[in-house]
């Protein structure tokens, strides 16, 4: 492949949104009411559409006839180059607030600095991508700071997720050797410099809700590089089992 | 089971477009003012349906009751000189 | 309220319904005519919320992305409608929470279709194409209902939907146009969702109760075993078109009555489902239950939250 780099940089932005995507159409159907099933329903639905713009670049760039579904079913699990944070299960109502949030405020902030790629198709992705994600946001932290600040049991399971999840938030920050030349480029994101302003950002968020800020220094990593958590097995069990089971076949 | 920690419901009112006005869609419920903005955002204007939203508590809103429609609004319906028909125009003048 | 009074408003109250004037919350309405509504309304809404679950089943499994999107929107949709109907239903009087409780206590029905399990993707199309099939045959002619908030929802409803059937015939075209395992799938799919499709148009007239009432008030526009003809004949040729076979032998064409004439429908196993037998009863209860009250403690979060808020705001003002 030509550009290889630019190939696994893309993979690497939409495989977030893929597994995110996915976990949160696992909710639909059984949120804890009408509305907010919708409202995780329009989220997923918002990522999913990104993955597709991103994959169908992606498989311009392979420049062989590859298509967004063999890119998104028919990679092998070390493979997928999403963080650790993104494929944390639906634990209760809290884990998955919790994980959307330290994920959006993380997302934005990539999109708004991807919007300044030298790269047009991604450009344009991020332009079209972060008024969906300013909504993620608004969404998710108005739900932190609901149940942060709403009874003592909510305080409580939301502050256990947030605990048990920001040992995945330091990895939002690494570079990987692809981001590393496509930074050197002016195509990718430096996303070591969006790691004050995102704590800043989480901590007066958390703040505000009457939670916590999580001491603990020991920080996951190992998803950018294909070392996953043993959640992302099962996930991709469900999400590549049609294209496993019934190979090259249209649906 | 405890009726007051429901969440109560709330009347929704989008703009299709500005220069229209705004139009009772539905309702829904939601814990404050702000959930129901973002409910209405994704229960009524999933099909951009909409470029503003007002939402308003149901409680909040005041009725007239159907037994007097009577006494509310059968009285303009004789009032036929509140519309142009009522006047007689000569046949040579075609608008006014 | 004398009983020569009541009358005399119920006489004038049929009259206006049958001068095709629409009924609104506020207006005096007989008691019969509240609880009929509520409770057509609410199995209408249970119906769309329950109707999520076989389909939300496939979501994590979709076969591609742009199938995956086009499931998850139209589930979405169907929270949506379950939405409308809910608030419509409101308007009389009772809540949402209370409807839900008639559902989880076993006390209200819903569309029995659902409680058949959805075990291959093929089923996705299937449930589109005659799931919804049928369900638009009854929803359209309710667009014009006596009721007025349900005659609204109805139209958001039906605009809303008609994006779903074709959703779901446009994959069991791609199966039956596929390789034969496709074809097998979709063929299979059919053969479990047709006799439960026709079903789903409820009893035959002779066995229906409510009907007469229900066609004064527009509840209702045909009869049960009107509209299954009208599905049936829209249907084979949708069928033929794309190669599937209807799994009925005596399914033949009638040149003088020009409709299909059609086997016998099992009535025995659809009061089985409907009294709570069906395959997957127990499983959507449970699962309906276990989101309600697994949501329990979100749902007074925000309330706890909103109160603390107001409190807050008011602090604030002094």
């Amino acid at each position: 492949m030509k550009n290889e780099n630019l190939y696994n940089y893309i993979l690497g932005i939409a495989d977030n949104s893929l597994v995110l995507g996915q976990r949160m159409g696992e909710l639909c159907g059984h949120g804890p009411s009408l509305e907010t099933d919708i409202a995780c329903t329009n989220i997923s639905l918002d990522l999913f559409g990104q993955v597709r713009s991103y994959f169908q670049y992606a498989g311009k760039i392979a420049g062989d006839d590859r298509t967004e579904d063999d890119i998104a079913m028919l990679r092998k699990e070390r493979e997928y180059r999403n963080v650790l944070l993104v494929e944390q299960p639906n634990t209760n109502f809290a884990y998955s607030i919790g994980r959307q949030f330290l994920f959006d405020v993380y997302h934005l902030a990539f999109l708004s600095e991807l919007q300044k790629s030298k790269d047009l198709t991604l450009c344009a992705i991020a332009n079209k991508c972060i008024k969906e994600v300013s909504y993620h946001v608004r969404f998710s932290s108005d739900w932190v700071k609901r149940l942060g600040d709403g009874t003592e049991e909510s305080s409580r399971k939301m502050q256990e997720a947030i605990n048990d999840l920001w040992t995945y938030t330091d990895e939002l920050f690494h570079q990987t050797e692809a981001d590393k030349v496509m930074v050197s480029e002016g195509i990718g994101v430096d996303v070591t410099k969006l790691k004050e302003n995102y704590y800043k950002q989480v901590s007066y968020l958390l703040d505000e809700a009457d939670l916590q800020v999580p001491e603990s220094k020991w920080f996951q990593k190992g998803g950018k590089e294909g070392i996953h958590t043993e959640h992302l097995g099962f996930l991709l069990s469900d999400l590549q089992y049609m294209q496993r089971t019934y190979p090259n076949m249209e649906w | 089971m405890s009726d007051k920690k429901n969440w109560p419901l709330w009347e929704i009112f989008v703009r299709s477009k500005n220069g229209l006005e705004h139009r009772h869609f539905g309702s829904l419920h939601a814990a404050d003012a702000e959930m129901a903005l973002e409910n209405a955002r994704d229960v009524y204007t999933r099909r951009n349906e909409g470029v503003s939203i007002w939402v308003v508590e149901s409680k909040h809103i005041t009725a007239s009751n159907p037994e007097h429609n009577g006494e509310l609004f059968e009285p303009a319906q004789d009032k036929v000189y509140r519309h142009p028909t009522f006047y007689d125009l000569p046949d040579e003048i075609k608008h006014m | 309220m004398s009983e020569e009074q009541i009358k005399n408003l119920e006489d004038q109250f049929e009259a206006r319904i049958a001068r095709d004037e629409k009924i609104e919350p506020k207006d005096w309405m007989p008691d019969k005519y509240r609880k009929t509504h509520i409770r057509q309304m609410s199995q209408h809404a249970h119906s769309e919320v329950v109707g999520m679950l076989p389909e939300g089943n496939w979501i994590t499994r979709a076969p591609s992305l742009r199938r995956k999107v086009a499931l998850l929107a139209k589930i979405q949709d169907e929270a949506g409608h379950g939405l409308y109907l809910y608030s419509a239903t409101e308007t009389l009087g009772v809540s949402r929470n209370e409807l839900y409780d008639q559902l989880h206590s076993g006390k209200a029905k819903y569309s029995s279709i659902f409680n058949y399990p959805t075990i291959t993707w093929a089923d996705m199309g299937a449930i589109g194409w005659l799931v919804d099939g049928a369900a638009i045959i009854n929803q359209v002619p309710l667009c014009n209902t006596s009721y007025g908030p349900y005659a609204r929802a109805m139209i958001r409803v039906c605009k809303e939907e008609s994006f779903h059937q074709r959703q779901g015939y446009e994959i069991m075209m791609k199966l039956a146009n596929g390789t034969p395992e496709q074809k097998d799938m979709a063929q299979d799919a059919l053969n479990r969702w047709w006799w439960p499709s026709l079903m789903m148009l409820g009893p035959t007239d002779d066995k229906s109760v409510h009907t007469a009432q229900s066609m004064k008030w527009k509840l209702k526009r045909k009869s049960n075993d009107d509209l299954r003809q009208q599905f049936i004949d829209q249907t084979v040729p949708q069928a033929e078109l794309i190669g599937l076979t209807i799994p009925d032998a005596d399914l033949k064409w009638n040149e003088d009555r020009k409709s299909y004439d059609f086997g016998e429908i099992d009535w025995d196993e659809f009061w089985q489902v409907v009294k709570g037998h069906g395959p997957m009863n127990k499983e959507r209860m449970k699962a309906r239950v276990g989101a309600w009250e697994e949501g329990e403690w979100v749902r007074d979060a925000a309330m706890a939250h909103a109160k603390k808020k107001q409190e807050r705001k008011q602090k604030q003002v002094v």
